[in-house]
């Protein structure tokens, strides 16, 4: 009898046990999260598409069931973003992602009101300074891949030097009177995240071709294929040898495609997709984003039931950022010298703003506060909705981008850089 | 009938029908819905491969899921349903306002310039009135423009409204663009301060919205059947020349009635930005403008109808994203959805005006 009762007893024992490491096992794996999706665009989109890849990738690496991820598609930057957050929280929802920035300020007012999910603004600027717990935002240091995608550029431009293609006989309106090449950027906004964004593109071709000089042409829209072409034509038009981009449309690279195609010595860098197909001979690389390791952290961060950090920013470091296939037309050696640059910035010997390479108004940038505040611009004055620590960004001889919050904040004007006044028709 | 068989008679001709009776109105529609459905039951099972009914019971919870769906529900109605009173009087009187899109935009836009530059200077009742009167007056405003044109020069107003549209997005998009100053978008409007928000009643902002727009719709509908304005739209409607032969002074009605409808549609703008979503941007209006006037025009006018056709179609754009969102399926298939079930009920519309009549069928009886 005390044989049979022990048996039981131990039986019990390992069947609790199995259980018990079944039950972790699954927490682990995927558990009995739900994750709401937000996204501004759907699957035709680029930008939105990229998200879409991040999040299904993240959900597979950590056995998250696709009935467990309620998407929800070409939600507007109005009142439609904050029903669509509290929709999902109602149906049980426990991290809430939105892709846009224009949803930050509707997703935090669904964050108030529901203070046991996590709310994450995508490229959100304010979640440190709104007071809100669960309220979070993330970004790449995709500044690192458009400095690796200026690299590629730069040295086009010196094997167009060097070879002799490019010359003041050839294409007299592509250097200004010093003698410096020009190169072109076509941006979408004249704010930080752009300005950020085309100084390290510019700072990657200085390394390579030092005396550069670069036009900035804005569009007023993140996707507008016509405005982008006619941009990147302009700059064309202006003398500038290689456009790059801050837009989302395939419009600025087919447009060069088009005027290579017709004899002018241009090429085109993309951004976010692979450009190729739109410009086979013309486009060089792409710098991209790979969402998918931030939706792993996030993702696997609450299935453990921790707490996501408040402004995540990561780049080469961790794989966040990377340049897309290198075209044809690159410049011989170009593959060997961009897997050098991304050591260099993945162990942090290279720093993309480093204060040594670039100048405001001719001298060294030694001191540049960034105040952290959320401002209202609307009525003309800034009115502080979310206020903030004026923190000095500049530390160990370079200006530290992405690391006070998730959002850039580099909006210095440096020397070299001119910005069109009037922005594209 | 003899002398149309001999000749060339051609293979249909299209008869109107009498004044059709209660029940020939509702069986056509009831039977149109089921077609539609069914027809859409073979789309969803051979094109997408999913069991329709159960879609069909997801399209259900888009609207009925929960009880703050339904009140969202509730309140895109009366969105719609107020640009469609807005149209009413309007399309009564024969003229083609196709531009409410743009005249509600132009009162979202007047009451969002109040809030930003009057925010903090008024005290909360008083913002609410003058953020009101200036959306009316800016609605109004849009709305007569085209109408002192018609009435001064003839103008066509239907490409006339429909123009006023675009260059009302524009300066909406300049203005949010010089109002977004630094930031990246515009975000809600006086964050920090509320000021100019509708306060919550039961719970939520919008509810003032469904109050204010339940009333306006009586106020339209007296005004349309009982009063003697409402009584010269119609009779300008009917036919210029005896409205002018029993001295109505058309062109002053022309006027006074697309301000009327200008206003009303301002209001709505007013009530998006206050009630709804505390922003502008283009998208303010959302389209309502141009899907108020398949409302207005299915309803025959009636504001009691039009409440009931904008309830139908707010159910099927809720039900279409939810179905979107369930099923992962893009907009494109879940446009075809509603698509289908909004031409079977548009077409029977003229059924029931209308009656086939085959040349078969007038030989035989010639026989």
């Amino acid at each position: 009898m005390k044989k049979l009762l022990s048996f039981i007893l131990a039986a019990a024992v390992v069947f609790s046990m199995t259980a018990c490491s079944g039950e972790k096992k699954s927490a682990e794996d995927g558990g009995n999260i739900k994750i709401g999706v937000i996204l501004v665009g759907d699957d035709t989109e680029g930008y939105t598409a990229a998200h879409i890849e991040g999040i299904k990738k993240a959900a597979q690496a950590l056995n998250v069931a696709d009935d467990q991820i309620i998407w929800k598609y070409k939600v507007e930057e109005n009142s439609n973003c904050y029903e669509a957050a509290v929709d999902l929280a109602g149906a049980g929802c426990d991290v809430i992602f939105s892709n846009s920035y224009g949803h930050q300020t509707f997703m935090a007012q669904a964050a108030e009101e529901y203070p046991d999910v996590t709310f994450v603004s995508m490229t959100g600027d304010f979640a440190a300074v709104s007071g809100l717990d669960n309220f979070k935002n993330a970004f790449t240091k995709v500044f690192e891949s458009r400095y690796v995608s200026g690299v590629v550029a730069g040295l086009k431009l010196k094997e167009l030097l060097e070879e002799g293609i490019l010359t003041e006989d050839v294409q007299p309106d592509s250097f200004d009177a010093d003698g410096n090449v020009k190169i072109g950027y076509v941006g979408a906004y004249s704010y930080a995240e752009v300005v950020s964004g085309y100084t390290a593109f510019y700072l990657g071709v200085k390394s390579i071709v030092d005396n550069v000089v670069m036009e900035v042409k804005y569009t007023n829209s993140w996707f507008d294929i016509d405005k982008e072409a006619a941009a990147a034509e302009a700059l064309v038009a202006n003398g500038c040898v290689i456009i790059s981009q801050h837009a989302d449309s395939t419009g600025a690279p087919a447009a060069i495609q088009k005027l290579l195609d017709n004899g002018t010595i241009c090429y085109s860098v993309g951004y976010n997709i692979d450009m190729l197909e739109t410009a086979p001979t013309a486009a060089l690389t792409s710098a991209t984003n790979t969402w998918s390791v931030y939706y792993t952290y996030a993702i696997g961060t609450v299935l453990k039931g921790e707490d996501i950090m408040p402004d995540w920013a990561e780049g080469y470091e961790q794989d966040a950022v990377a340049i897309t296939k290198l075209g044809e037309s690159c410049a011989e050696g170009t593959a060997e010298k961009v897997a050098e640059v991304e050591e260099q910035l993945k162990n942090g010997s290279l720093k993309v703003f480093d204060t040594a390479t670039f100048t405001v108004d001719g001298k060294k940038v030694t001191s540049a506060p960034v105040d952290l505040s959320y401002y209202d611009y609307s009525s003309g004055a800034p009115v502080v909705v979310y206020a903030g620590d004026t923190e000095e960004a500049i530390s160990g001889g370079a200006f530290e981008e992405s690391t006070l919050r998730s959002a850039p904040y580099f909006a210095l004007r440096i020397d070299g850089i001119t910005e069109d006044a009037e922005p594209v028709e | 009938m003899k002398e149309m068989v001999t000749g060339k008679e051609p293979f249909v001709r299209i008869i109107k029908r009498d004044v059709p009776s209660k029940k020939d109105q509702v069986i056509p529609r009831v039977l149109a819905i089921l077609a539609a459905l069914v027809v859409d039951a073979l789309f969803i099972f051979f094109v997408t491969g999913l069991n329709p009914f159960a879609v069909y019971g997801v399209m259900f919870q888009g609207t009925f899921g929960t009880s703050i769906r339904f009140s969202w529900a509730l309140r895109d109605l009366v969105t719609l349903l107020c640009i469609g009173i807005a149209l009413a009087p309007a399309f009564k009187m024969r003229f083609w306002n196709v531009g409410a899109e743009g005249q509600v935009l132009m009162g979202a836009l007047a009451t969002a310039l109040c809030m930003v530059y009057l925010g903090g200077a008024l005290p909360t009742a008083l913002l609410l009135v003058v953020m009101c009167l200036a959306s009316l007056l800016a609605g109004a405003l849009w709305g007569w423009i085209p109408a002192f044109f018609k009435a001064k020069w003839n103008t066509n107003e239907t490409l006339f409204t429909l123009m006023m549209n675009y260059v009302a997005t524009s300066i909406v998009a300049c203005a949010t663009n010089i109002m977004r100053g630094q930031a990246s978008s515009l975000g809600k409007l006086n964050m920090g301060t509320q000021a100019g928000w509708f306060p919550s009643l039961l719970g939520q902002r919008y509810n003032i919205n469904i109050i204010v727009v339940t009333l306006v719709m009586f106020l339209m509908f007296f005004y349309l059947k009982y009063s003697k304005q409402g009584y010269e739209i119609s009779v300008v409607g009917e036919s210029e020349n005896t409205a002018r032969y029993v001295g109505i002074r058309v062109k002053r009605v022309l006027m006074r009635t697309m301000c009327i409808s200008g206003a009303i549609c301002g209001l709505c703008g007013f009530l998006i930005v206050a009630g709804k979503d505390q922003t502008i941007s283009t998208n303010t209006a959302g389209g309502n403008g141009f899907t108020a006037i398949i409302v207005a025009w299915m309803a025959k006018f009636n504001p009691f109808y039009m409440a009931l056709i904008s309830f139908l179609l707010v159910f099927l754009s809720r039900g279409a994203s939810e179905i979107a969102s369930a099923y992962g399926l893009n907009d494109f298939a879940v446009d075809i959805i509603t698509g289908i079930i909004l031409f079977f009920l548009l077409g029977c519309e003229f059924f029931i005006q209308y009656r086939l009549v085959f040349r078969e069928k007038t030989r035989k009886e010639a026989q």
